[in-house]
């Protein structure tokens, strides 16, 4: 499967050769375990079992959890009680399920920023990158179906907000308004698809993650230093890289470890702490609340959709050439889609040969400064449409789009990147050079 | 590494900022009461929670509900443990709904409370859950680790919090709240000093009630909450060990690669 050359497996008795002439799978299973992994990756590289981890986290918790849920607006709200309170262990599994979306998109984050400050979208990895947005964008829409499903007073009005925003595309808004809630209003017809969805969609990212290992699997991992692995034959590749098991599968479990130390005392102890207490009052379609707010995993997004008001003059612009077919609404609702589309584009948009942020002097500036701006826009999507945050939140809308579509083209140009290492033995050694001299043999008390 | 560390400053941001939307709230500052429950380790006051139900059933039931509690619940460890015979009887001062009987009949252990004799009076099953009153430090939110969310102590701090002031509005009359938000509610003062005699003796003061009614509804509202602090404990426990085992396990395996040339 890998470009990199390492060993493959061979069936050796009888029964595996029957086996492997008939079905490879544990030659596949063999050769993805023990594919050949640049040795000098930092924490970072942890996020992916990290996520792994999560997304059967949350399939197994729910399907438990459906078997008890009921998909009505009389019955949902109750459901969860019902849960919460006679089924065995449900208060755990809600909860787990509940704050495990949390550490779901804190993950996909701190994956996403991993990859844009060490280039891991450049060629050849492209289609990784791609798979990986389409892998976000349905995790998001599977988190906000989700939200819907306690039928709580925020799932009510979140997904009346949310769908509403649909209804303000031009000419086809209403009728794909109406089609995603099956009818006029956020109602039974819209819980009971919005219910079908949340079960169908996380099955679907399953095989999109399949497909996301298998292309980063054929072009190898990117590294710190974004050098790539020498593959002209097995013994150079091999002073690259080290195998997956059981170096990786190891330092990755111990990370995964501290990260659930941290989950589960959240899980136990404050477990509706990023919760909104408002989902504990029953939906209802006469009483809207004071704030609607998303849940914080969409707020950067919600800041950017927030932050064309009409008085904007790009937004009075579009709204002018259009002859006012583009309202603001609608170039809200554009804003937001593009925010990922520009992200997914950032392939295409980088120019900077060198890959990896280490060896680039300014853009690390702009990428920190991005990661604030990011910070920026979470912060203030909480706030209240209102002065000084409406204009706070278009200048870090505005700087998002200057990002991927000014500032990483113009960079590559200008920039004079500093030189990266020959191989990725050399960075290494750099940090983990022998403890004595460089020809000593190694004494090890242990053996 | 320094990535790493700006990530997990980052991830710590993130999971601060939904806390901090609380901020805003209005009415006045809800005071933090010393309750059993706070903290990682606390549970409820077994004695508490009978006083609370005590004063729930011969003040607060006249108007409100607890639909989602079943009155076996009652009998519950970590609830209120009342005795097998003690839920039956209690449970027979309810009267029922029963579909099959298309008829009102008495409860037993097996039903849940009625709901809300009047209208507009909201369930009790989930207040202290449905209010937030503590988001500091900075609006972080992390005190809530110790004091808990503060939906008891916004219950507690409400019962009292009545500065004696009516007005008519649209026929309606209402009663100023300082802890309430807006002002003014149409709940009259629900309680006052000695309206309730515990059979323990223990104080009947305003304020003493009001705090086991509040501890109460913390209970109908997260029954099971000293399973899930048990739960998490073992968890947190139990990953710790193995977060620790897997660092001895991975340094040794690594020890090896990192001193080679």
């Amino acid at each position: 499967m890998s470009g990199i050359p390492h060993d493959h497996y061979e069936p050796k008795t009888g029964g595996e050769k029957w086996i492997h002439s008939r079905l490879p799978i544990v030659g596949l299973m063999y050769d993805t375990l023990m594919i050949p992994t640049p040795k000098n990756l930092n924490w970072m590289w942890i996020w992916g079992i990290v996520l792994t981890f999560c997304l059967a986290l949350q399939i197994v918790t729910g399907i438990v959890l459906a078997m008890h849920y009921t998909p009505s607006t009389d019955a949902a709200f109750a459901s969860v009680e019902h849960i919460m309170r006679n089924v065995n262990g449900g208060y755990m599994l809600r909860y787990l399920h509940m704050n495990g979306a949390s550490l779901f998109f804190i993950a996909v984050y701190a994956h996403i920023f991993r990859g844009l400050y060490y280039g891991s979208y450049k060629a050849p990895r492209e289609i990784t990158w791609i798979i990986g947005m389409i892998i976000y964008l349905l995790m998001m829409a599977t988190a906000f179906m989700g939200y819907v499903l306690p039928w709580g007073q925020m799932s009510f009005w979140g997904a009346t907000v949310i769908t509403g925003l649909f209804g303000a595309i031009p000419f086809i808004g209403d009728a794909l308004q109406t089609l995603l809630l099956g009818g006029p209003a956020v109602d039974n017809a819209t819980l009971n698809r919005f219910f079908s969805l949340h079960y169908l969609l996380p099955f679907v990212t399953a095989g999109l993650v399949i497909l996301h290992i298998w292309a980063f699997h054929t072009t190898g991992n990117n590294n710190p230093t974004g050098v790539d692995v020498r593959r002209t034959s097995k013994e150079e590749a091999e002073k690259d890289t080290l195998p997956f098991w059981p170096y990786f599968v190891i330092k990755d479990l111990f990370a995964l470890g501290v990260i659930l130390v941290v989950f589960f005392a959240v899980v136990g102890f404050m477990p509706n702490y990023l919760g909104h207490p408002d989902n504990y009052i029953e939906a209802n379609a006469l009483a809207t609340p004071a704030h609607i707010v998303p849940e914080w995993y969409f707020l950067p997004f919600y800041a950017i959709l927030r932050a064309f008001t009409p008085d904007v003059w790009v937004v009075m612009f579009a709204s002018f050439i259009s002859g006012g077919i583009i309202t603001a609404a609608f170039f809200g609702v554009v804003a937001m889609f593009a925010a990922i589309a520009v992200m997914a584009a950032v392939p295409w948009l980088d120019t900077s040969r060198v890959r990896s942020g280490r060896y680039r002097p300014m853009f690390k500036w702009w990428f920190w400064l991005f990661v604030i701006d990011f910070m920026v826009l979470m912060w203030v999507g909480a706030m209240p449409a209102e002065e000084p945050y409406n204009t706070i939140a278009l200048i870090a809308a505005t700087y998002w789009f200057a990002y991927f579509l000014v500032i990483l083209p113009l960079l590559g140009v200008i920039e004079k990147p500093l030189t990266p290492p020959d191989t990725i033995e050399e960075d290494f050694n750099a940090h983990y050079a022998p403890k004595v001299g460089g020809t000593t043999t190694i004494v090890n008390p242990a053996e | 590494m320094n990535m790493f560390k700006a990530t997990l400053l980052s991830a710590i941001i993130a999971l601060a900022s939904p806390a901090a939307f609380a901020a805003g709230e209005k009415g006045a500052p809800i005071e933090n009461i010393d309750f059993s429950f706070d903290g990682p380790f606390g549970s409820y006051d077994v004695n508490q929670l009978q006083r609370g139900l005590q004063v729930y059933t011969e003040v607060c039931s006249a108007c409100h509900g607890l639909k989602f509690v079943p009155l076996r619940t009652l009998g519950d460890d970590g609830g209120p443990m009342l005795p097998e015979e003690q839920v039956i009887e209690y449970s027979k001062q309810w009267e029922v709904f029963d579909a099959e009987l298309d008829d009102f009949r008495e409860a037993t252990p097996v039903d849940h409370f009625p709901e809300s004799g009047l209208e507009t009076a909201p369930d009790l099953s989930l207040m202290a859950k449905k209010r937030k009153a503590f988001s500091g430090p900075y609006g972080l939110g992390i005190n809530q680790l110790l004091y808990g969310f503060g939906g008891a102590e916004y219950i507690a701090a409400l019962l009292q919090g009545y500065t004696g002031e009516e007005k008519t509005q649209a026929g309606v009359t209402l009663y100023e709240n300082k802890y309430y938000e807006g002002g003014w509610l149409s709940m009259g003062p629900p309680l006052d000093d000695d309206w309730v005699e515990y059979a323990d003796g223990s104080s009947t003061s305003l304020q003493a009630m009001s705090e086991d009614v509040a501890a109460f509804l913390m209970w109908t509202a997260e029954p099971k909450m000293g399973d899930r602090k048990q739960a998490g404990f073992a968890g947190v426990l139990f990953l710790t060990l193995l977060s620790v085992l897997l660092y001895l396990t991975n340094k040794r395996l690594w020890a090896t690669v990192k001193n080679k040339k």
